[in-house]
């Protein structure tokens, strides 16, 4: 994404408020062409900033783009000077949004570059926690986690006496340990905290409580107490329990901490009458996401939210199509991780709603309606 | 009885003379409860939090906030808690009559049976062959069914199978005929229920709460220690929490048991 | 030689250069630094403050002051105020405005000062709010300072034209030898090519004494009339020319030219000189290399000739092309925005004969020139006066 001139169509960098080419206040940020060449390099061995001064030796250029403007950038260690790269957007672990270089062509283990590294939270070599294994997302999230290569997976299983589908396959496999972890209860989170809290170093929260019904056609608060006990609460528990040593860990070495990952109905963000008071619960959620964000930080670690329409699972069941396979979840979880996003959104329900949002949100309103 | 009993019992309580055996699991979230189908309203689970713990949300105390369902842990079904019991008088824990909170028990040891076949069922025959042993069940007695189900891990004590799940208990008939012919105050198993983990299959299904609560008498579940009590002899205090209008509630169950 | 059709800086002079001695870091605050300048000034010049009507300041540690709040804290009453947030530039440019006040007679003696205090922490601090561009594209990139920056516009000047690293070396090598006859100077040890070539890399190709050290510190000097300066029996230079320029080749992909090469014919012809007629040059180093691109830049040598020109030329006191005569920001240090005042201060003494142990002999014709904002990719601002002692 660049800014490009409405007026004279030329290409501006550093953002800027006026066109430098015709003083055109019409700078819209676009795809740009993402083409250039790398004009010069340089390893800075003592940057003055700290974070810098840690990671250091590190290596910035200067990219002319073929659109037009130059770039500084963070280099891949395969960038060679004078010859073309392909330059991308990355949130830091600051989640200021920085160009990154890419030589233009494959190069052999691409993704475990140093540099790249820090700006994604790529599961490869990295221990993860996935919250909640009796769901189908859980399962699928194990799976596709593990074939990138992350190193160990925890599993989360609540009420470990209650077997459940799938156990079998995660049982007795080599990299992923099931442990008990009922995220709704307080104790059962600190517990396991105290046990493995200290290497978890991507966390993904699959907490997965979908109820039917909005307020009129409920009776009570049961329900959405669960709905809150599971989703809100659970988040509250797991922030607290696994936060603190998160944040504490975003620098330690090769395979620090690097990511919180949330899976959320993209009703968070508009509410679906029909799933009313769990829109809610996920609402609750997405803001209370905000905060651990801004919370974790400090350490440097990502918070990434996926937003989902209506999965194909059991509690969707009377929900005509399309809706998202948990497998494209999973997927989406690790391809998000790779890229270092913030946000996600899977599958078509969750990425219309996001533009009809954009564009007319009290039409949506009356849309979801029906 | 005179004053001077009781204090005796008191003296014999604290001397050892008179045992007291403590039934019950401890409350705790991680405890199984029972699992209804999705469809249904669920249980909710033991929840413990802290409020303080001689830190600055509370310099010198420690306490908790304490939630469950009323069916949680060890505990105590009242006869409101089942449709056929819902019209009675005092139905409730809090307007059930005190004294139906202290009584004495028979206890049957199905132990050998359970441990064969966790879908063993306690029937009227069998109960008629320990009566030939140890005498006739008297009325307002609590029948105590003793499995060792509360020996096993979490998994096994609950047991759920694709089709539910299976864990001992009474059939229909000893359920009628302990109610009806031998007058019982209540039942009580070491199991997640009075019932059969397949007694929904019954008929009537879940014959036990069918026929306690619609009789006004009670049920006591998650039992344990059971293996410690005499046949006979043994007296059995259980006072649920006074909730309003509640149908249950988790409970203290201590056991007065004479020394031999 | 260029026609210009500026008006002449005819009967502008500049007078009573002050520098107060740097040191590496300060308790002090830069109001402070600015204070003594002043109070230096006045005693220097034999003047009252009162008698002071313009002042002109630049510092980048002044807090939330600029030049209005410092009226108040030094008792001035001007009828002539600037403040000039321009870095590297700011001499010039505060000559060059202070020049057209006294010459117009909006004021009659003008006092330009610059001073910046040097905390532990308050370098990075300066790094870090520098400026929006630099904010969003490139302090998070860890360069933050100016020598990874600087690093890609050497690295990249020194690949077009074969430079190596010896070439830039014999300017910071020179300008130590000329910092060890300058008691003020905070670096007192002599550098050999050999200590230079093996210094520790700090951001390639940038070495270790490719950089200024950062310190406290404060220069200043007086803009007046010439009649002003006779009446106050004050021996002064005469301004003869400037230029200044900023965002100069602004398509240039990366930067190997500042502003000057824009100017610097109307610089020379406006002065009525030849660069050879120089006695001294003071340009402004912040990095060697950019000193070598000023050569060209200011009419020495050709573009990419720059490493042959100090390769044929002695860059030292007593040499045949003596520059940065005071061991320049290298060896004297950068005491922020006063590390724009260095060089025209220095050349203000060499031409009036006062600069003691670093005089050039018989100076009479100086050149000193700035460049500074590196707002983003490169330097923004370019500068340079020529001016002429008495006995010329």
């Amino acid at each position: 994404m660049l800014q490009r001139c409405e007026a004279c169509g030329s290409f501006a960098y550093p953002a800027r408020e006026a066109c430098p080419s015709c003083l055109s206040a019409g700078l819209a940020f676009v795809d740009a062409p993402r083409q250039g060449v790398l004009l010069a390099e340089t390893t800075a061995r003592v940057p003055s900033d700290v974070y810098f001064r840690e990671r250091a030796p590190w290596r910035i250029g200067l990219v002319k783009m073929d659109c037009g403007p130059t770039i500084v950038t963070h280099l891949h260690a395969d960038c060679v000077e004078g010859a073309p790269v392909r330059m991308s957007f990355q949130l830091d672990k600051s989640g200021q949004a920085v160009a990154f270089a890419h030589p233009e062509g494959e190069t052999p283990n691409m993704a475990d570059d140093k540099q790249w590294r820090e700006m994604t939270a790529d599961p490869k070599f990295r221990r993860v926690l996935v919250t909640n294994g009796r769901s189908m997302i859980g399962q699928e999230a194990v799976a596709a986690l593990k074939a990138a290569g992350a190193k160990t997976v925890f599993v989360g299983v609540a009420e470990p006496w209650r077997p459940f589908a799938g156990e079998q396959l995660l049982r007795g496999q080599d990299g992923i340990e099931i442990v008990t972890l009922d995220a709704a209860d307080e104790k059962s989170a600190a517990d396991l905290a105290a046990d493995i809290g200290g290497k978890v170093d991507i966390l993904v929260n699959t907490t997965e409580y979908v109820r039917p019904g909005g307020l009129l056609d409920r009776r009570g608060t049961s329900i959405a107490r669960d709905e809150i006990d599971q989703a809100y609460l659970g988040f509250i528990n797991l922030a607290q329990a696994f936060g603190p040593a998160m944040r504490m860990r975003g620098a330690d070495g090769i395979n620090n901490s690097a990511a919180w990952v949330n899976i959320l109905s993209v009703h968070a963000l508009a509410n679906w009458p029909a799933f009313g008071a769990y829109s809610a619960s996920q609402a609750a959620c997405m803001s209370l996401s905000h905060c651990l964000r801004a919370e974790l930080r400090p350490g440097g670690v990502r918070v990434m939210n996926l937003f989902t329409g209506p999965v194909d699972t059991e509690w969707f069941q009377t929900v005509p199509p399309p809706k998202v396979a948990p497998r494209a979840i999973a997927q989406a979880i690790v391809s998000g991780l790779r890229g270092g996003l913030e946000e996600m959104y899977v599958g078509d329900v969750a990425e219309e709603i996001r533009q009809r949002l954009g564009a007319n949100p009290k039409a949506l309103e009356r849309e979801l309606d029906r | 009885m005179q004053s001077n009993n009781l204090l005796e019992l008191a003296g014999a309580v604290s001397s050892g003379a008179v045992r007291v055996v403590d039934l019950t699991f401890t409350l705790s979230p991680d405890f199984p409860v029972i699992v209804l189908p999705p469809e249904f309203g669920q249980a909710a689970p033991v929840r413990i939090q802290e409020i303080s713990r001689y830190d600055g949300r509370g310099p010198a105390w420690y306490w908790n906030n304490v939630t469950f369902g009323e069916h949680t842990g060890t505990h105590f079904d009242a006869p409101i808690h089942w449709f056929t019991g819902k019209n009675l008088p005092n139905n409730a824990v809090d307007t059930m009559p005190a004294k139906d909170m202290i009584a004495p028990a028979c206890v049957i040891d199905c132990s050998a049976q359970a441990a064969q076949d966790p879908d063993f069922l306690l029937t009227v025959p069998l109960v008629e062959a320990w009566e030939a042993k140890h005498g006739r069940i008297p009325e307002r007695n609590w029948v105590l069914l003793r499995t060792d189900w509360s020996k096993k891990g979490w998994r096994d004590y609950s047991n759920l199978k694709d089709d539910g799940a299976h864990t001992p208990g009474p059939n229909a008939a000893v359920m009628k005929w302990l109610v009806e012919e031998r007058g019982v105050i209540g039942f009580g198993t070491e199991t997640i229920g009075t019932d059969a983990g397949q007694a929904g299959h019954f008929e009537p299904p879940y014959p036990a709460h069918h026929f306690l609560h619609g009789a006004g008498r009670y049920g006591l579940q998650c039992l344990c220690n059971l293996d410690q009590l005499p046949a006979t002899g043994a007296v059995i205090v259980a006072s649920p929490l006074k909730i309003q209008n509640g149908s249950g509630s988790p409970l203290r169950v201590i056991a007065l048991v004479a020394s031999t | 030689m260029t026609n210009t059709l500026r008006t002449p800086y005819d009967g502008v002079v500049i007078a009573a250069p002050v520098t107060i001695p740097y040191v590496r870091y300060s308790i002090e605050s830069a109001q402070w630094w600015i204070g003594r300048a002043l109070s230096t000034l006045v005693a220097q010049a034999g003047i009252k403050a009162s008698d002071i009507d313009g002042l002109c300041v630049s510092s980048f540690t002044m807090g939330t002051d600029s030049g209005i709040g410092l009226t108040q804290h030094f008792g001035l009453c001007v009828r002539w105020l600037d403040t000039i947030p321009l870095g590297g530039a700011s001499a010039i440019a505060g000559l060059r405005k202070a020049a057209r006040a006294v010459q117009a007679r909006d004021a009659d003696i003008v006092a330009c000062i610059a001073g910046d205090t040097n905390h532990v922490d308050s370098f990075r601090l300066t790094l870090e709010n520098f400026s929006r561009f630099n904010q969003d594209a490139v302090y998070p990139y860890g360069a933050g300072g100016a020598n990874a920056s600087f690093a890609l516009i050497a690295r990249n000047y020194m690949r077009t034209f074969g430079v190596t690293r010896e070439d830039v070396g014999r300017i910071a090598v020179a300008q130590r030898a000329n910092a060890l006859r300058n008691p003020h100077a905070l670096m007192k040890t002599p550098l050999t090519m050999e200590q230079y070539l093996a210094a520790r890399p700090i951001s390639d190709p940038i070495h270790l004494f490719d950089c200024v050290m950062p310190c406290a510190g404060a220069e200043a000097f007086l803009v007046m009339r010439d009649e002003t300066a006779a009446s106050l029996g004050l021996t002064a230079a005469r301004l003869l020319s400037t230029i200044e320029r900023h965002n100069a080749f602004a398509d240039d992909p990366i930067q190997v030219r500042g502003g000057w090469a824009m100017d610097i014919g109307e610089l020379y012809a406006m002065a009525g000189v030849k660069p050879d007629d120089l006695d001294i040059v003071q340009t402004y180093d912040d990095y060697p290399v950019i000193t070598m691109m000023q050569f060209e830049d200011l009419g020495f040598c050709n573009k990419g000739e720059g490493a042959e020109f100090v390769r044929q030329h002695d860059l030292t006191i007593d040499g045949d092309f003596p520059h940065n005569t005071s061991g320049g920001q290298l060896s004297a240090g950068q005491a922020g925005a006063a590390g724009a005042y260095l060089g025209l201060v220095e050349g203000l003494r060499q031409v009036l004969g006062t600069a003691g142990p670093t005089q050039v002999r018989n100076a009479s014709l100086a050149l000193a020139s700035g460049f500074g904002m590196i707002n983003y990719d490169r330097g923004l601002a370019s500068g340079a006066a020529i001016f002429a002692g008495p006995s010329r």
